[in-house]
């Protein structure tokens, strides 16, 4: 079981309010995402959770008990720092096997968790190694596995891979999904990277300025953003904001359109515009165009469509997949 | 061209460093050399260097005239002692500033290190008399309390430093897995700091080994160390430089040869933080 909700919880340094107050529930064997901007206080909430910073207000329940002020050891979670953080004097088993040694079991069944885990995670080979002689990926993976042989209630990771190369991270987020089908249990997984929050998540908590801004599903944080700051956070490459004249004439303060939501012709279409920088990613292809009286607006389209710089095309936006904002940001 | 001057460069700087070591070197040299000669070409004019009739004379006067191994004995105690208290006492104390300080912890540092400026004859009637009264006056355990307090500021600071350079993230996955305070500081912090607590170890013992002040006015002969050893040959008899080589030389050897074999860390833990 690992069920874990956060009532009213607060934090402040001195008189600079961190985050002003969270109710949240993330049910057992849930995986979610806290995602935003740096300084959006997502690795602060962890922390809270996790119990090495200490709430300024509120309550922390894990599994129907109040954990507000246990020690960190006492929470049953096990956290993943983004610096690995492993003990560099021990090898890779005595890095797995620290909390096991820390709980004090007997070495037999220290042993047989430390294989299970080096088994699962491919470090079977490393186990007599220093952290300094492996890789970053497998640093990495023993600091999985470190966190895995305690059977947590809840895994924590705190942007685990942004010290990764890009082919690695890639590698990483499917072995990190793949666990939690494995295990089914509850993770809370801190990033900024939305690609990471959209890929792995079964809901995600969209964070700005220490508070919430959305709760949901990757899909419905797609389709359907509740304010302009999670339409603008969620989708690669953003959602195109448009102010003025065109969102006026949908009755709308900010108009929002996916860049795969717009059709691009070079003979036809709603706007008119010039074709600036193209990005070829070979499946795609993203054109940025200058369009007048509506500003500049990023379209995605297949990979074989070709312009050139200076080209006049024409966008029609799909009138059933625009979204619109009211004053306050908020969708109407 | 360029080569050519850096060459040039390189060689009058290596000309200039060794100059300088000798320099520093030299009186330690003049005072071995001078252990070996008798009474009379100690004090010849022009001095002689390395010509003249070598003997052990002084050294077997020396040994015969006073305990040298007791003093040596005395001198280990006092500083090995005082320098495990002090680590006993340090190691929390910079664990708590280094990941967990307050607003006053940088001030706290200042002020203990503010404790080593003060001349240590401003309070040498006070702790004489405290001393006296206590019954502490020329006994090692006395002598070892009085260094440990001089140098705990100095031992504080270095194993500060030290810890700062320990990510804090380590300690708070240690704590993730359970480990209490005492096992967190045993099993992780300390091995890891290990390279540091040694050349603080290092350091602290020679400057305990040659501390004179405390140790010259506390004690008398119980528990009199080297640096007594040696000051008995000053003055007092006359001027009798080769003897009072001689126990010079017997003095600093031990604490040499330490310093020889440890000197790799002895350096590392002196630039420590000048480089990262």
């Amino acid at each position: 079981m690992g069920s874990i909700t956060l009532q009213k919880v607060s934090k402040s340094f001195g008189t600079t309010s961190v985050i002003p107050e969270i109710d949240l529930e993330i049910d057992d064997g849930e995986f979610v995402v806290f995602v935003g901007p740096s300084g959006c206080g997502k690795s602060t909430l962890l922390r809270m959770i996790a119990g090495l910073e200490d709430l300024s207000g509120g309550r922390i329940v894990i599994d129907g008990k109040d954990m507000s002020n246990e020690a960190p050891a006492k929470r049953g979670l096990s956290m993943v720092f983004q610096s690995y953080a492993l003990y560099p004097h021990m090898s890779v088993y005595g890095n797995i096997a620290f909390p096991l040694k820390m709980d004090g079991q007997d070495k037999g069944a220290i042993d047989k968790k430390v294989k299970d885990a080096a088994h699962i995670l491919n470090l079977t080979n490393y186990l007599d190694r220093r952290p300094g002689q492996l890789s970053g990926g497998q640093r990495q993976r023993v600091a999985i596995g470190r966190a895995i042989v305690r059977q947590p209630k809840a895994f924590l990771f705190d942007e685990p891979l942004s010290n990764l190369d890009a082919a690695l991270r890639g590698n990483m987020r499917l072995e990190i999904s793949d666990l939690h089908h494995q295990l089914k249990t509850t993770m809370i997984y801190v990033t900024h990277d939305q690609v990471e929050a959209m890929t792995m998540a079964d809901k995600i908590v969209v964070l700005n300025a220490g508070r919430i801004e959305q709760v949901g599903s990757p899909l419905d944080l797609y389709r359907s953003p509740r304010n302009v700051f999670v339409a603008g956070f969620i989708g690669s490459p953003r959602m195109n904001l448009i102010e003025g004249l065109e969102a006026a004439k949908q009755n709308a303060v900010t108009l929002g359109v996916r860049p795969e939501h717009i059709r691009i012709s070079k003979t036809e279409g709603t706007w008119k515009g010039t074709v600036g920088v193209t990005e070829h990613l070979g499946s795609d292809t993203f054109i940025h165009v200058q369009v007048d009286g509506v500003g500049k607006i990023t379209v995605r389209t297949d990979g074989d469509f070709s312009t050139e710089f200076g080209q006049q095309v024409y966008l029609t936006p799909e009138p059933a997949r625009l979204h619109r904002f009211d004053a306050n940001g908020q969708a109407i | 061209m360029a080569r050519t001057i850096t060459t040039r460069r390189k060689m009058t700087f290596t000309i200039l460093g060794w100059a300088i070591g000798f320099l520093i070197f030299f009186p330690i040299l003049w005072t071995f050399l001078t252990s070996f000669k008798t009474e009379g070409t100690a004090v010849a004019t022009p001095p002689q260097f390395l010509f003249f009739d070598w003997t052990l004379e002084n050294y077997r006067e020396v040994q015969s005239r006073s305990d040298y191994m007791k003093h040596v004995t005395n001198s280990i105690v006092i500083s090995v002692g005082s320098t495990l208290i002090g680590l006993a006492l340090a190691i929390p104390a910079a664990w708590a500033m280094a990941f967990s300080p307050t607003k006053r912890t940088k001030d706290v540092l200042m002020w203990m290190l503010s404790t080593k400026m003060m001349p240590p004859v401003g309070v040498l009637v006070p702790l004489y008399l405290i001393f006296r009264d206590w019954g502490l006056l020329d006994t090692r355990i006395g002598l070892v309390g009085v260094l440990t307090m001089i140098n705990l500021p100095i031992i504080v600071w270095m194993l500060y430093t030290y810890f700062k350079e320990i990510p804090g993230e380590i300690l708070e996955a240690a704590r993730m897995d359970g480990a209490s305070l005492m096992k967190e500081i045993v099993y992780v912090l300390t091995p890891m700091a290990v390279p540091g607590i040694a050349s603080t170890m290092l350091l602290n013992i020679i400057l305990a080994w040659n501390e004179a002040f405390w140790t010259l006015n506390l004690s008398a002969s119980n528990a009199a160390p080297l640096t007594a050893f040696i000051a008995s040959y000053s003055s007092p008899e006359g001027l009798f430089w080769a003897k009072l080589s001689a126990a010079s030389t017997m003095a600093i050897a031990p604490i040499l040869i330490m310093g020889w074999f440890s000197q790799k860390q002895l350096v590392r833990g002196l630039t420590f933080g000048a480089v990262k």
